[in-house]
This record gives structure tokens, C-alpha cells and sequence, in this order.
């Protein structure tokens, strides 16, 4: 049985099923409030969600059960001496170390929990950090939506911002570096890109059998690095469009990557009204299209950053991707072949399978 | 002692009370006073910097107030989601 989080713009709805076939919604939590993300820690159980109420702020929950008590979690704030609010939570990790977990949010702020989630601490050197004054944010606002913990080392650590680029620590986040060699802005006059600090990463990930291997999907551009993201080389060649949000990779194999391109900057659907995941088995150096069972006519769908999921490895690898429109496909295949999960949800946010 | 009325999530956050009494020259020093009483409900209708969140709204005796609008003894502050979202 594999459960999916999915959060919405207005809840968060548990699916559950087996690959094939259409989900059922098992419970709904958070009615009416946009839920950001959505997981189960796989090393308690415990499900963490982050809600944005529009009324009320951004609050990390926390519950055994999703339709039990959800119990709000402490600390996720910004120090009260600031110009600045938070304002959103955008993505939640679990590290490396026992009970830690991180939470990235707006406006470019890092929080690190050592309790499962139940405390949190805002990381104070990347707030501090002394080029924040010229950070600026994206069309999403100025988020931390990429953590990637190395696997078996709790002291390193990659973030990836929009659009403050790529950040690395190899100290556990006492200090703060950029990896940013090889972008490009396309979207900048070229003779404004060697700016560091405008670079819009749209997503993150670290190949877990090969952690110096990371794939990013950016405004623009679809990269790879080999050296734990101090340099990055583009990898879009062959893509309708290497303009796309989320990333998902097969833990098995370190040369293989997914993404979901969407026409453009200023069309972000699938092109053509075609919806196709592509699969790179080679490190980027050629992309075969995935469309079997997903539709292929008048579909003009908007797949965010955090809605792309994976589960398991290798052949059997589950893929899990949620729309705008509400829709949610599924492959048990490795994206081979893909069947509808669900229909009709509110505007998906994420998606996170267990 | 002002009065405090809560409704709906926030109502269900401060203990289910619907009122609460509190000692306060102005609304910030209200919410305070009912954030010590009720921790529940910190962070919820103040963000972090003290500030009423941008679309919760408290009224004084019927006036939407600020941050600095005086409260007296006999006040009445009500505070309820703004008329806004999708």
C-alpha cells in the first residue's frame, strides 16, 4: 500500500492505494487552509505538515494520526527585533542525525529541529549571513524550497533558493558558502549574470548512491553537478523545454533524473497540451519522453515545485506527480506507464509518498 | 478589565473561552496579555515583530483599531478574520 500527502490550497488529503489504479482518499485535514508540504517522517511515523493560514501565518503541525489532534510545533518564527515576518514554510527534511529535521520558508530562512519536529530553531547563520541585504526573491517570494541533507553525513548540507541560488555547509550550517559555478540567467541582460545573487534554482537533488551527483532544475535550464554543487554543467539539450519546477530522481541509479517541463516562463503549462514526465538514464545526456497513460490532448497543466514524488528504486520505482487542476498521476514503473490517482483535488501544492 | 472576544479557530485555541479579560492600555498590550494568559494563541493574531497580521482585523467598541489604539476598562475588542482569501 503506498500512502500519498498530497497538500493543497485547501487542505491536506491522504491517498492511498496501490499502483494501477485510482487512489482513495483516506482522511482530509486542515479544511480550507493551504497546506505548503506534507510528510511522514520515515524514521518515526509521524506525519509534519505546513500550513499557511491566510489569516493567521505559517504554523509546522505535527500528528500520529491525520485525522487525529494535529499539536502546532514551537519556534517557527522569525526574531521578533526584524523587519520581516515569516511568511511561509515551504519544505520539511529529515536529516541525517537522529530527530533532526529542517524546515526551509520565506523570506530565505532555514530552521533545524532536534526533537522531531516538535521545537524549532531558525539557522542564524544563514540569516545573518552578510549578502542577505541584496538577496532578492523570486515570483513565489524569496524561498528556501530545496534541503538536501548527504546521506550518512549530518555536517553537509545543500539548499537551493529562489533566487539566491545554491548554498552549501560543510559544518552542520555554522557556515555558509555559494555553489553556483556554471548557472546561467538567461532571464538576466548578459551583462548582469555574473550576479550571484539572482539565481532562481527551481529545485534540488542529491543522488543518494552518489551524493556528490545533484541534479537541479532551474528558471531555465536543467543542470547536473559532480562535485557536491560547486559547479554545475546544463544537461537541457533535448527537452521541449528546459523550463519545468520539480525533479525527482531513482535512488538506484545515480545517472537517472525526471523532470516535468512546462512551455516557458511566460506559459508555465505543459507544452502543447501534452503532459510528459522525461527520464534521463545517462546523466542528461539524452531525455526519452514518458506520456503512457498521461494525457496527451488539451492538457495544459501546471506541476509546482514540491508536487513531484518518488518511492522505492529501480524498476519498480514509484512516481507521483499533482497539478494545478487537481489531478494527481501515478507509475509503479519507473515511468514507464502512469495511471490517474486522483481527480478533481483543490490546486495541488506537493506531493510526498510513504 | 477589557474584554477579549474570540471566535472560531482562535476561540478554540484560547481554552474555548469566547471572552477574555484582560489589563491593557492598547490593543498590542492586549494580545500580549492574552498571549501570556492563553500561549496557545501566540503568533496567531501578532506575527513575530508585534504586528496585527495583515488580514486578521480588531475591533475596538465597534472601530478597527491599531496596534496603538488606546484600550480602557470598559473596552470591547473583538478580533476576526479579514473579509479576504479564495
Amino acid at each position: 500500500m503506498t500512502e500519498l500527502l498530497v497538500g493543497t490550497r485547501k487542505g491536506l488529503f491522504v491517498l492511498e492505494g496501490e499502483p494501477g489504479a485510482e487512489f482513495e482518499a483516506t482522511a482530509r485535514a486542515f479544511p480550507g487552509e493551504p497546506v505548503e508540504y506534507a510528510l511522514r517522517d520515515p524514521r518515526t511515523g509521524l506525519l509534519l505538515a505546513s500550513v499557511t493560514s491566510a489569516f493567521y501565518g505559517p504554523k509546522i503541525w505535527r500528528a500520529d494520526d491525520p485525522a487525529g489532534e494535529w499539536q502546532a510545533a514551537e519556534g517557527v518564527a522569525l526574531p521578533g527585533d526584524g523587519e520581516r515576518a515569516l511568511e511561509r514554510i515551504w519544505a520539511i527534511v529529515p536529516g541525517e542525525a537522529d530527530g533532526v529535521l529542517y524546515a526551509g520558508g520565506d523570506p530565505g530562512v532555514l530552521f533545524e529541529s532536534r526533537d522531531g519536529g516538535a521545537s524549532w530553531e531558525l539557522n542564524r547563520a544563514l540569516w545573518e549571513h552578510p549578502t542577505r541585504p541584496s538577496w532578492q526573491p523570486g515570483a513565489g517570494g524569496l524561498c528556501l524550497h530545496s534541503i538536501v541533507p548527504w546521506p550518512g553525513d549530518p555536517w553537509r548540507l545543500a539548499l537551493g533558493l529562489s533566487a539566491v541560488g545554491v548554498w552549501l555547509t560543510d559544518d552542520g550550517g555554522e557556515t555558509w558558502r555559494h555553489g553556483n559555478r556554471g548557472l546561467v540567467a538567461r532571464y538576466l541582460p548578459e551583462d548582469a549574470r555574473e550576479a550571484e545573487l539572482t539565481l532562481c534554482v527551481h529545485s534540488l537533488e542529491r543522488a543518494p548512491r552518489r551524493p556528490e551527483r545533484m541534479f537541479m532544475q532551474f528558471h531555465g535550464g536543467v543542470y547536473r553537478s559532480d562535485d557536491a554543487g560547486e559547479t554545475w554543467t546544463e544537461i537541457g539539450a533535448g527537452l521541449p523545454s528546459d523550463f519545468g519546477f520539480p525533479l525527482a530522481l531513482d535512488p538506484a541509479d545515480p545517472d537517472s533524473a525526471y523532470v516535468i517541463p512546462l512551455s516557458g516562463d511566460g506559459d508555465r503549462v505543459t507544452p502543447g497540451g501534452r503532459v510528459r514526465v522525461y527520464e534521463t538514464r545517462d546523466a542528461g545526456a539524452t531525455w526519452i519522453a514518458r506520456g503512457d497513460g498521461l494525457p496527451q490532448r488539451d492538457a495544459y497543466l501546471t506541476v509546482l515545485r514540491q508536487a513531484f514524488a518518488a518511492r522505492g528504486e529501480g524498476p519498480a520505482l514509484e512516481l507521483y506527480f499533482g497539478a494545478t487542476s487537481g489531478d494527481v498521476f501515478g507509475s509503479g514503473d519507473a515511468g514507464a506507464t502512469w495511471f490517474g490517482a486522483a481527480t478533481r483535488l483543490p490546486p495541488v501544492l506537493s506531493v510526498r509518498a510513504a | 478589565m477589557a474584554v477579549v472576544r474570540l471566535r472560531g479557530q482562535l476561540r478554540g485555541l484560547a481554552g474555548g473561552l469566547p471572552e477574555h479579560a484582560v489589563e491593557a492600555g492598547n490593543v498590542r498590550e492586549a494580545l500580549r496579555a492574552l498571549e501570556r494568559a492563553q500561549p496557545a494563541v501566540s503568533g496567531w493574531i501578532l506575527d513575530e515583530r508585534g504586528l496585527i497580521r495583515r488580514h486578521v482585523n480588531v475591533f475596538v467598541n465597534g472601530e478597527r483599531g491599531t496596534e496603538e489604539t488606546p484600550v480602557g476598562p470598559d473596552d470591547r475588542l473583538e478580533v476576526l478574520p479579514a473579509i479576504s482569501g479564495g
